[in-house]
């Protein structure tokens, strides 16, 4: 039974480690101050970087988690601190729904609703990953309140705290660690969606320009690199795009990490 | 003198009838101890003064419960027409597993129901600190580790963190749902001398399924059985000379 178990880890583990192994032996070559900071060249033309896309992507997370961060959180709250009624039970199951929606449909949902009225742009982009953020976080952050145990509410409230305030002062911070768990993962889950963006921003070869202008970011980088007939010239730019896009997620969880590290480690 | 008076207390969970028609008075400066087997009510009882059992989906109470002759739950019984927090900044609660705030330090632990409130004065948070963790004997154990966690104590020491943050916000009535049954000997005998010391300046009213320490510690006892009191009296009396043969099995032992 054991080994069998063994052996399955061992499977799962395959497609990761040659994942990795191939981006960063594609990718390293790649990078250097130039590759990260210059403009994209157009398709075939060696040289350049990819500047704007490290650029507009940190933008459309940044768009992302204005929207999708407090809503998460607040509706997590919500869900686990008023468990016993109807909106609950119909929020929480509409959540689940939401969460499992297809991105490329948020996509069009964002097109319909904002790049038909004010065009393609780094807006319409925020707003379709962070509608995508918000069911990924509300879920964390109501699993994570709901593990608290009650005796510490309890402790609250028999000191004649207010409800709220024994929410947002005992509850939420004990509850911290498993709600930035799950904005992290919100965020590497959305940071690497392509489809939605497809849709929304669009692409560009320049650096921001405007909130309401189309914008690079890296998985659009990656797809047209990889769609290149240029083998020679685009291709390593896709793996190099690959293989920061994986560092810029991991840069983000540590640097997340240590500027909310818990007062006490339990 | 009467601090609490319950007159014809009933509370239901749902369908189940967990209290029926209790009356009792609880006098001022006294521990009174509230003893039975589990299940009688006790828990739901002491709950019920501080409306902590509100917290539970489908509770329903009807009766009375005053405090200085402040009706808690109101003059039509609905327990929505006082507002719990104010009951509850006048009667405090310790509970049967210490619960210090695993976020906060020794320090924001005791003063977290001050800070909480809106108290903000440095000085003042400072002394009540050193004040109340001298009132419990927990200061000399503890001084020199006021920043680390709470939950980094013993379990004694928890608990008489807790009994320090639920004095620290200074309420009339201390209620205490077995406080000691989670300790070993030694620390349940600190608790036992602070409870003790407390009564000077507040009601203590503590359920305990330890007849000894009831007997140790109580003035008055009421023995209960199945949501009903069956016998309410001076300690002395309840376990030397009971009226009732139910509270005599009990306390004996010869239960069933």
């Amino acid at each position: 039974m054991i080994s069998l178990c063994f052996f399955a880890l061992f499977i799962t583990l395959i497609p990761l480690i040659s994942i990795l192994y191939e981006v960063i032996v594609n990718g390293i070559g790649q990078l250097n101050i130039a590759f990260l900071t210059e403009e994209i060249y157009p398709l075939g033309l060696s040289g350049g970087g990819i500047g704007p896309a490290i650029q507009g992507t940190l933008i459309v997370i940044g768009l992302a988690s204005l929207l999708g961060i407090p809503i998460g959180v607040f509706s997590g709250i919500f869900l686990a601190e008023y468990p016993y009624n109807k909106i609950t039970f119909f929020a929480g199951f509409f959540n689940d729904i939401l969460s499992n929606m297809p991105s490329i449909v948020i996509g069009i949902f964002a097109w319909i609703l904002i790049v038909t009225v004010i065009g393609w742009s780094v807006l319409a982009g925020g707003f379709a990953l962070g509608i995508m953020m918000i069911p990924l976080i509300t879920r964390a952050t109501e699993e994570s309140i709901k593990i608290v145990p009650s005796s510490l509410r309890e402790a609250s409230l028999a000191l004649g705290i207010a409800r709220w305030k024994t929410t947002l002062r005992v509850t939420v911070p004990t509850a911290k660690k498993g709600i930035m768990t799950g904005i992290l993962l919100a965020i590497a889950r959305v940071a690497g969606e392509t489809a939605p963006l497809l849709l929304t921003i669009l692409g560009s070869r320049f650096f921001f320009s405007s909130f309401f202008e189309p914008t690079a970011a890296l998985p659009l980088t990656i797809f047209n690199s990889s769609q290149s007939p240029f083998v020679a010239t685009d291709w390593p730019k896709a793996w190099g795009a690959s293989l920061v896009l994986i560092l810029l997620v991991l840069i983000l969880n540590i640097v997340v990490r240590l500027l909310t590290r818990e007062k006490f480690e339990r | 003198m009467i601090k609490i008076k319950i007159e014809n207390l009933n509370v239901w969970f749902g369908e189940k009838h967990v209290l029926k028609d209790i009356n009792l008075e609880i006098l001022k400066y006294k521990v009174t101890a509230i003893i039975g087997p589990s299940g009688c009510g006790k828990t739901t009882l002491i709950r019920s003064m501080n409306k902590m059992h509100a917290l539970i989906p489908n509770a329903r109470v009807a009766g009375n419960i005053s405090m200085d002759n402040f009706n808690i739950y109101g003059n039509n019984n609905k327990y929505k027409s006082v507002d719990p927090v104010l009951i509850r900044r006048k009667i405090g609660m310790v509970f049967q597993k210490p619960n210090p705030f695993p976020t906060m330090s020794v320090f924001d632990n005791v003063i977290a129901g001050l800070r909480l409130r809106g108290v903000r004065n440095r000085k003042k948070l400072e002394e009540s600190v050193e004040n109340y963790l001298k009132l419990t004997h927990l200061w000399d154990e503890v001084k020199d580790d006021l920043d680390k966690s709470g939950a980094s104590l013993s379990g004694g020491q928890q608990q008489r963190l807790c009994i320090a943050r639920a004095i620290a916000v200074e309420p009339e009535v201390i209620l205490m749902d077995e406080p000691c049954s989670a300790l070993d000997p030694i620390a349940t005998g600190k608790i036992e001398e602070l409870i003790y010391e407390l009564k000077k300046d507040y009601t203590v009213v503590i359920v305990t399924h330890n007849m000894q320490q009831a007997a140790r510690i109580s003035d008055y006892a009421c023995f209960m059985y199945l949501g009903e009191l069956i016998e309410y009296g001076e300690t002395t009396q309840i376990f030397e000379n009971p009226r009732q043969e139910l509270t005599e099995k009990y306390i004996t032992g010869r239960f069933g």
